[in-house]
Order: structure tokens, then C-alpha cells, then sequence
């Protein structure tokens, strides 16, 4: 498998990768795919009083593709509003890292790992309301 | 330490051509260039020379009692097509079904698919955790319909040997020929068809320090005398198995490094053991959750088939990218399953993702080793810093209880 540079580039360096105590009623945790597929991927948002992403951490159990999706992902929701960083696609990931069509599977985990962050914020937001 | 990178560790693959086997077969190119078959020049009848001179060379390897038992092919897949369709179709009158393992390499298993389209029943027997086979099992299958039983003798994937001297007795017993596919063995484990009852033996030269493009098939001609229904037909080369002008410089390398292997067996398989115990030793001494796939001592001195949970397989050979090995992973694979291998040994899907091939080899040093430790060492636990479920873990959540959105 040829990765792109950019690809590698995330993998070698990955961006915010940790994690945020996950019961503060700021941060969204979003948790997505299975060991048995071979990919997990677990997204993080810290949403600031302004409704604005002011922070965003990952892990990943993945391949290099599925690693760089999710760092990729961190990177573009931070700094962007809810209604911003819904608006993700994965095709946009797929473009940015050049993904292979095989590994198309990767950029709509990370896809869904940002909207399940962002639900999990909206949830304890009406819990909380 | 110096150590030259990228290292090669993925013997089971293919190897590195021995220098020396190199040097016997240059001349055989430009210099000694006859057909073999051509009986009616000097330049022929040299070239047969060196191949009669390979063929002992490699009924000597296997413990052949005839180089006449030798059948040269292109490689280990064609010897397992010949073998397997070539028994079916000779003895279809005696019978329409066939035994096989899981577990065997795909040219065993899609010939018998092959065959299954034709007619013929087959039962492809399970193995047991350890990678082996059930010879209770195996004796339960065989019916008085039954021709051949087709076994490996090393498994590619997991380097398992299978009891083939066993195997061979309860064959013999009901009069069923066997097919050993011994593409991993040779070189690998000392191996003698007579001892083990082997009836018919696929093996090929890009194992064993040897050129790829050329293999050979073992056909016993005494007790019994097997006979297969060639599938290449032409010229009538190989007493009609297997037409085609004889490729003599690759013959002549086979030979070769056959060859080396005979006359080296005991210190190669013991220096083969000591590294590959000093790797499983080095990683156990530094990584928590990892995890052996086959049998612990019934395998092939070279090979060892490695899970490290929680770290994805393809993730962590991109991390060795300076270590040539293999992966069991889906991500590796362009089917995106895992390994059967590994699901036939009932190794769960999430470990299967995880599992590295190490195949150690003639050209491997202490050294490598030790450098492919701390590598492996450093990047499992890289990633697993990076692991959702490495955290779980930690935080002492039983994974399996945890409700996945697979995908």
C-alpha cells in the first residue's frame, strides 16, 4: 500500500492526540466502529460558551489511513462552530489526504465519529438545559 | 550496533537467492545453453547432465528413492494443480471424494474448488486452536470413496507443522494416496518421504534460497505407484506429466540449493530456533498482551505469528516500515477480511487484525533481531498510547461488553 505524503505525514505526526475528561457537560465524546472491523475511532470536542469548538482530541485503533482521518478531523473541527463542523463530509477528508479508494471506509469513520462527538455534546446540553 | 535496513524478515514470502546457488547457475545461461531434450548434440546432452544432476539433488532433499519421482514444474502452485486435479481425475473411477485442511494455501483449496464444480465431494477439515489437525477427525472423514488427502506440511501463515507422519500411517492404512503441499517445509524442517508416508510432495526453489519460476512434485513410484492426469500438455517432458522445455538454469539453482539445504539441516534449523526464541523472548520481556497464533513447538524454526492486541496490524507495519514482515490484518489485504488462517484457529476478528509474521531466515543476524525488538517494542507502544481501546483497558472495561457500531 503507497500512502500519500500527507497520509504519512499524520501518521508520524499525529495532531491532539489524548483525550478531555469525558463527564465535563462542555466536551463531546464520540466513539465510533468496532475492534472486529478493525478500526475504532474515539473524537473529542470542547465547545466554548460561544458555541465555538475551542479544542478536540483523538485515539485511534486503526490503520494509518484510519489514524490520519480521525487527526485530520480533530484539526479541521477545532475553531469552527457545531453547525461548521456537522457540515464535514468525508469526501472532504478523502480529497485532502488523497485516500485510495479502499481506504474510503476510513474518512466516513471519521465522518461519523465527528457527528456522534456532536451529539453527545448536544445531548448534554438538553440534560443539562 | 550496526544493522543494514531495511531488514528482510519475511521469509515465508520468498528468500533472498543463496550467492552460491547464484554462481552454479550464471553459466547455465549463456554458456551451457542447450535444450535438455535435445539428445543429438553435445550441447543437449549437457544440459541434461545438469538436470539429471539437479534431480538427485532434490530426491535427495525429500528422501525420494528414485530421482525418476521427481517431476519439475513451475512452482509450488502448479505442483499442487498437478497433484490435486491430476490424482482426481486418474482415480475418479475409484472414487469421488476428497479430504483437505482450512487452512491449506489457496492453490490447494481453490483447486479442490475447481474440482467440487466438476462433481467431486470434499471435506475441508478443520484444525484445532493450536493450528493442527484432528486425526480423529481425519480418520472419521475417510469413507471407502475417498482418493486423496491433501495436508501441508508447514503453514505459510502460521508455520504449524502438521503430523504428517500420522497423517501418512491413516492414509496408508485405507489405501488413500497423500498430497503433502511442502512449499514451506523444505528448508525449513528436515522432511523425508519415505519415513512419512507421502504418496505425492509440492515444493518449490524461492523457498529455500533458490530463483522463483521453478518447482518440482514428488510422485512416489513404488508402494504405490501414483499416477496423475497431466494438465500441460505438448512435448511429453517429465514422462508426460508435465510438457514444457526444461527451464535448465533455474533447474540447475533448484538443485543447488536443495543441495545446501541437505548438507546444512541441523545447524540451520538450530540457528534458525535460537533467533527466533530470542525474538519471541525480547518482545514477551517488554510488551504486555501479546499473543502467539499455532502451536508453541510444532513449527517451523523461522516463523512466529505474533498478535499485539489493541494495535492494528497495518497501523503497526507502517511503523516498522524499515522491517520487512507480514500482516494477518484486513487492512493489508484487498478483500478487507482478515486472515482465514487466523478465523480458522478461531482467533478472534479483533486479534486476527493484529497479528505480524515474522520469517526468520538463513540471512537474519542476532543483530536484526534486536533491532526489530526495540522497533517493534517502540511503535506497539506508540500506538497504543494512541488506542481507544489500550484506554479502555486501562480503565478496566471489558471491551466485549461494550456495545460497537461496526460497520
Amino acid at each position: 500500500m503507497a500512502y500519500s505524503e500527507k497520509v504519512l505525514d499524520h501518521y508520524n505526526n499525529p495532531r491532539n492526540v489524548g483525550a478531555l475528561p469525558k463527564d465535563d457537560p462542555t466536551v463531546g465524546t464520540g466513539v465510533v466502529g468496532a475492534p472486529e472491523c478493525g478500526d475504532v475511532m474515539k473524537l473529542q470536542i470542547k465547545v466554548g460558551a460561544n458555541g465555538v469548538i475551542e479544542d478536540a482530541r483523538f485515539k485511534t485503533f486503526g490503520c494509518g489511513s484510519a489514524i490520519a482521518s480521525s487527526s485530520l478531523a480533530t484539526e479541521w473541527v477545532k475553531g469552527k462552530t457545531l453547525a461548521e463542523a456537522a457540515a464535514i463530509r468525508n469526501t472532504d477528508i478523502v480529497q485532502e489526504l488523497n485516500l485510495p479508494p479502499i481506504k474510503i471506509h476510513c474518512s466516513v469513520l471519521a465522518e461519523d465519529a465527528i457527528r456522534a462527538a456532536l451529539a453527545d455534546f448536544a445531548a448534554k446540553q438538553e440534560k443539562n438545559a | 550496533m550496526t544493522v543494514k535496513l531495511p531488514i528482510y524478515m519475511d521469509n515465508h514470502a520468498t528468500t533472498r537467492v543463496d550467492p552460491r546457488v547464484v554462481d552454479k547457475m550464471v553459466p547455465y545461461f549463456s554458456e551451457i545453453y542447450g535444450n535438455a531434450a535435445s539428445k543429438t548434440h553435445a550441447f543437449g546432452r549437457q544440459a541434461e547432465e545438469a538436470v539429471d544432476h539437479a534431480r538427485k539433488q532434490l530426491a535427495k532433499a525429500i528422501g525420494a528413492s528414485s530421482d525418476k519421482e521427481i517431476v519439475i514444474t513451475s512452482g509450488a502452485t502448479e505442483s499442487d494443480n498437478l497433484a490435486i486435479k491430476g490424482a482426481a481425475h486418474m482415480y475418479r473411477e475409484k472414487g469421488d471424494h476428497l479430504i483437505t485442511v482450512c487452512t491449506e494455501h489457496k492453490a490447494v483449496l481453490d483447486s479442490h474448488h475447481a474440482l467440487e464444480k466438476e462433481g467431486f465431494r470434499v471435506t475441508f477439515l478443520p484444525v484445532k486452536t493450536d493450528g493442527l489437525v484432528d486425526l480423529a477427525q481425519l480418520e472419521a472423514a475417510m469413507t471407502d470413496q475417498t482418493i486423496l488427502v491433501s495436508i501441508m506440511a508447514v503453514n505459510n501463515e502460521i508455520g504449524v507443522v502438521q503430523p504428517l507422519a500420522e497423517i501418512g500411517k491413516l492414509c496408508k492404512k485405507r489405501g488413500i494416496l497423500f498430497f503433502c503441499d511442502a512449499a514451506q517445509a523444505i528448508g525449513k524442517i528436515p522432511l523425508n518421504v519415505e519415513e512419512l508416508g507421502i504418496d505425492i510432495l509440492a515444493f518449490t526453489a524461492h523457498k529455500l534460497y533458490g530463483p522463483k519460476g521453478i518447482g518440482a512434485l514428488y510422485v512416489r513410484r513404488k508402494n504405490p505407484r501414483v499416477r496423475l492426469e497431466a494438465q500441460m500438455h505438448g512435448g511429453g517432458h517429465e514422462r508426460g506429466l508435465r510438457s514444457g522445455t526444461l527451464a535448465v538454469p533455474l533447474i540447475v539453482a533448484f538443485g543447488e540449493a536443495a543441495e545446501l539445504i541437505t548438507t546444512n539441516q541441523a545447524e540451520e534449523t538450530g540457528r534458525l530456533l535460537a533467533l527466533r526464541e530470542r525474538l519471541w523472548a525480547g518482545l514477551n520481556a517488554k510488551l504486555q498482551h501479546i499473543y502467539l497464533n499455532g502451536h508453541a513447538t510444532e513449527r517451523a524454526p523461522g516463523s512466529l505469528n505474533v498478535s499485539f492486541a489493541y494495535v492494528e496490524g497495518e497501523s503497526l507495519l507502517m511503523g516498522i516500515s524499515d522491517i520487512a514482515v507480514s500482516s494477518g490484518s484486513a487492512c493489508t489485504s484487498s478483500s478487507l477480511e482478515p486472515s482465514y488462517v487466523l478465523k480458522a484457529l478461531g482467533v478472534d476478528d479483533e486479534l486476527a487484525h493484529t497479528s505480524i509474521r515474522f520469517g526468520i531466515g538463513r540471512f537474519n543476524t542476532e543483530e536484526e533481531i534486536d533491532y526489530t525488538i526495540a522497533r517493534v517494542v517502540d511503535v506497539v507502544s506508540r500506538l497504543r498510547e494512541m488506542s481507544p481501546l489500550w484506554e479502555m483497558v486501562q480503565e478496566g472495561i471489558d471491551l466485549r461488553t461494550v456495545n460497537w457500531t461496526g460497520h
